[in-house]
């Protein structure tokens, strides 16, 4: 993973009330940090990787890692649903993780590498899970795609890397891509439309194609 | 979301430090406080992020136990061989909370930390003496299916959330931590937590600015190690009732209970009652429950939750 700290302001920045970013020079005892009651929003510079490209953005500090993706750097592939970390709409990769985009602040991904549904394929050149779904018909309104999409490649991922579940009988034997275990770690994704069998048969194509 | 200030901290000294500081709050997951903080509920005017501090590791101790560090991911806990080996009670909870997205961000710290999910302290236009202390309690009287039913005073019937902590409660986990003075200490699991009693705002004892450092295990203490949890959906629910439950063959053992209070619900004089059998545990689990007449049914469905917890380690012994 890479440091929090590759970014514009050192590790130790502080961004000061109602101003630009400044940088303090290392000293112990945080002099600058207070806790101030600031009124002005301050703004960040955030540099990060989307989709193997080097973005940059300038941002309010409460910008969502969400909001800088749809918002500054139009990438609207990922979609807001309730912006509370509960529907999975906003789901996307970062450095090889899938998260909610949504409960995570921009400035928090300095340096990091973020993939979004933009970055796994495209029309002329699908994802074999993007292609799952369209073959197996896995949405109506397609709202929750993007986000069923990167959250289904990370499942087969952690599923390669024998990592566990609820539904996983033993905790200490290989685990197996069966639809108990997708169905347990897709339970972050909702579909309104309730267009979970057909997705539920998608991911499972991808896992022969792809694991 | 209101304005804040932000920067990251390069020590555990200096995030205390920072964080001692009116006003001011650490932020490692975000996954319940950047929630909070865009609600508005939680408001705080600086964000020390922890993020940049080494605390990721997980490590033996020198006793034999295991030191998970503070800002370890609750998916990373959850898979790690010697936890899935040693300690499945631990590894069994964190699997049965919130999503996969939630547990890659969320931390070991953030996961005892988080604030309850009663709907009256989400919700600003209801009186919650935990959200507005003195402003009383719309819970009492109100919805309570969800809410506490043993622990809870006249302000407040919150529950804690966490399927970890609870499992933590009957592993005897120790919380360590270091205050702005650079002071360090440890706490035992079952003080960290409060019962809400007067001060419901307050849900645990550490001081304004402590930093939790790390959570540590014992040495393993074997056993039959279980975590069952009962909740509206099979997946991504919050729980109506949970068992962790370490059995020894001989059926004495641990059982703590989620979901029924303030805090991990453990009683030594309940563990002593193990080999009696669930129904002489729960009754003294819940000898001083005051539940309301919508969530009576918890006390029930814990004792026939335990009922099984222990028919299962029979079964397995």
């Amino acid at each position: 993973m890479s440091s929090p700290g590759d970014s514009d302001i050192s590790r130790r920045a502080v961004l000061a009330a109602g101003g630009a970013p400044v940088a303090v020079a290392a000293a112990p005892g945080l002099a600058s940090g207070q806790a101030a009651s600031p009124e002005t929003p301050i703004r960040v510079r955030i540099s990060l990787s989307v989709n193997g490209q080097p973005r940059q953005a300038q941002v309010d500090l409460r910008t969502t890692l969400l909001d800088l993706l749809r918002e500054h750097l139009k990438l609207t592939g990922t979609k807001k649903g309730c912006d509370h970390g509960q529907c999975g709409a906003c789901t996307v990769i970062v450095e090889g993780r899938r998260i909610n985009s949504c409960l995570s602040l921009a400035v928090m991904h300095q340096g990091q590498a973020v993939t979004t549904i933009e970055g796994l394929g495209a029309p002329d050149r699908l994802h074999p899970m993007q292609a799952a779904f369209i073959k197996h018909d896995g949405y109506q309104c397609g709202y929750c795609t993007p986000g069923q999409i990167c959250s289904a490649v990370a499942v087969l991922e952690e599923i390669k890397q024998g990592l566990p579940s609820h539904v996983t009988a033993d905790l200490n034997a290989p685990v197996e891509a069966s639809d108990a275990e997708l169905r347990e770690r897709m339970s972050g994704n909702i579909c309104r439309c309730g267009a979970y069998s057909n997705i539920q048969e998608a991911i499972r194509e991808a896992a022969g194609r792809l694991t | 979301m209101k304005v804040f200030s932000y920067e990251r901290a390069r020590t555990p000294r200096e995030a205390a430090a920072a964080a001692g500081k009116p006003g001011a709050k650490f932020i490692a997951g975000g996954t319940n406080l950047l929630d909070l903080m865009k609600l508005e509920i939680e408001t705080p005017a600086h964000l020390v992020d922890v993020n940049g501090l080494e605390l990721d590791r997980i490590e033996p101790t020198p006793g034999g136990g295991l030191r998970i560090g503070a800002l370890v991911r609750n998916s990373d806990l959850a898979a790690d061989r010697r936890v899935r080996r040693d300690y499945p009670v631990l590894s069994r909870a964190l699997l049965a909370g919130a999503s996969g997205q939630l547990r890659n961000k969320a931390t070991t710290a953030g996961n005892l930390l988080q604030r309850t999910r009663c709907p009256y302290f989400y919700d600003p236009n209801q009186a919650c003496n935990k959200r507005a202390p003195g402003s009383g309690c719309s819970a009492i009287g109100g919805i309570t299916r969800q809410l506490a039913v043993v622990g809870s005073s006249a302000a407040c019937i919150a529950t804690h959330p966490s399927d970890m902590a609870v499992a933590m409660r009957v592993l005897d986990a120790q919380v360590e931590t270091i205050q702005p003075d650079g002071q360090v200490r440890s706490l035992p699991i079952a003080d960290f937590h409060r019962l809400p009693g007067t001060t419901p705002q307050i849900d645990t004892n550490l001081a304004p600015g402590e930093l939790i450092t790390a959570v540590t295990l014992p040495p393993p203490i074997g056993g039959e190690q279980s975590y069952t949890k009962v909740r509206d959906r099979a997946s991504y629910a919050f729980a109506l009732v949970s068992v962790a439950a370490v059995i020894q063959p001989d059926g004495r053992g641990r059982v703590a209970v989620g979901g029924v209070a303030h805090k991990p619900w453990r009683m030594e004089a309940a563990d002593a009652r193990l080999p009696e059998g669930a129904k002489a545990v729960a009754a003294t689990l819940f000898e001083t429950a005051r539940p309301s007449e919508q969530n009576a049914f918890k006390v029930a469905l814990a004792e026939r939750t335990l009922a099984a917890t222990l028919a299962r380690s029979r079964v397995q012994a």
